[in-house]
């Protein structure tokens, strides 16, 4: 490893971490999506710094080659980050959906009391006056 | 029979129907006089909302596509927000006969849910290789579950009980195939009691079945797929006697 390498290495970490830390600042991620980029980038600007501790590592969960374990890690990091997008997805689709039913009752509602004020207007008429306008209040959710 | 047809609501799904919507919501008010209909209109882009209304139906109207599962969950809420006590899926096809909403409601006396099934005896509802094969492993699995011999589980032409209205408004799948498969895995596995009636269908006033042999056989594959995550997650609970919850 010449002195290039090792600078690329840790710029690399160092570019990464900056990047999410903004990010996170200007309120453009939310911590729990932030939290694995945070982890690779400190394991990434660890590894940048101390090449040996990769060699260790390997070592010490068998691997033969330390790279093979830098791209291990880097696809098991991937891989919960896609798994928690859709879950994520799952649950943003499953509010939308609730969104869409409410709007569609409310919808209905809302004819029905258009419907039974044109066939009654002097049931609920909205008059100027403060006493007036507590009544049509109380009829509206009387009629639920 | 007249008090409980008076607590009932029809619930009809309806996606780009305006062609036949007006004159099932007809029949069914001309079968059933004064039964509340609730077409859901399920991001439909054509008329459907508008002949509804003009059949004599409340219409919901969902601002985009949520599927059958989501359009029926509309249905169990407004049942449950306006104290009906029994929903009745009907198709807005025109497939289901309306002369048998009244043996479903009846079966509702001593059920939770009743199914309209095509393969019981009555009709001429006829299907072919896989999604035949699909039809009879699905009967096989959910018969199992509900403790009695289903033998029409994909039917959309169902009544359910006040107990599986409470169940579904809350808990109604949404998902692909979830409102036949895993919403009986739901209600069978909260000890809703499940029957099934015979009625005899109509062919549909447009579209026709797909025959197509690929498709048939995703369809099994789906089916399969559906009616394995129904079984492998937790189950529910019923809250009894909460309608509010």
């Amino acid at each position: 490893m010449n002195v290039a390498s090792y600078i690329f290495g840790v710029a690399s970490a160092v570019l990464t971490l900056a990047v999410v830390i903004e990010m996170l600042r200007r309120r453009r991620l939310r911590e729990r999506h932030a939290v694995w980029w945070l982890i690779a980038g400190t394991l990434a600007l660890i590894v940048g710094i101390f090449p040996p501790v990769l060699i260790w590592a390997a070592n010490l969960v068998g691997v033969a080659v330390p790279l093979n374990l830098v791209f291990f890690v880097s696809v098991a990091v991937l891989f919960l980050v896609c798994i928690q997008h859709s879950a994520e997805l799952t649950a943003l689709e499953s509010k939308t959906r609730k969104l869409a039913e409410t709007a569609a009752l409310q919808d209905l509602r809302i004819q029905t009391l258009e419907q039974a004020l044109a066939e009654k207007p002097t049931a609920i008429r909205p008059l100027p006056s403060r006493g007036s306008n507590r009544g049509a209040s109380t009829s509206k959710s009387g009629s639920r | 029979m007249a008090p409980t047809l008076s607590s009932t609501l029809i619930v009809m799904p309806a996606l780009n129907e305006e062609e036949s919507v007006r004159n099932v919501v007809l029949e069914v008010l001309s079968k059933l006089p004064g039964i509340a209909v609730l077409v859901v209109d399920d991001g439909s882009n054509d008329a459907t909302a508008d002949e509804a209304i003009a059949g004599g139906a409340l219409v919901a109207r969902l601002p985009f596509n949520l599927g059958v599962g989501g359009a029926m969950r509309v249905g169990f809420r407004y049942a449950l927000e306006n104290g009906f006590a029994n929903v009745v899926q009907v198709d807005s096809d025109g497939q289901h006969d309306p002369a048998s909403i009244a043996a479903l409601v009846a079966g509702l006396d001593h059920a939770d849910i009743v199914i309209g099934a095509r393969f019981a005896g009555e009709g001429d509802y006829s299907a072919k290789g896989p999604r035949r094969w699909a039809m009879v492993v699905l009967s096989k699995f959910l018969s199992m579950a509900a403790h009695t011999r289903l033998t029409d589980t994909t039917s959309g032409f169902k009544a359910s009980g006040p107990r599986a209205v409470r169940l579904f408004a809350e808990h109604y799948p949404a998902e692909y195939l979830g409102d036949t498969i895993e919403s009986l895995v739901i209600a069978a596995r909260s000890n809703c009691t499940i029957v099934q009636v015979p009625v005899s269908m109509r062919p549909r006033a447009g579209g026709r079945p797909s025959h197509n042999p690929l498709k048939s056989t995703a369809y099994l594959g789906r089916a399969s797929m559906a009616l394995l995550v129904a079984f492998m997650r937790p189950p529910v609970t019923l809250h009894e006697g909460n309608p509010a919850a």
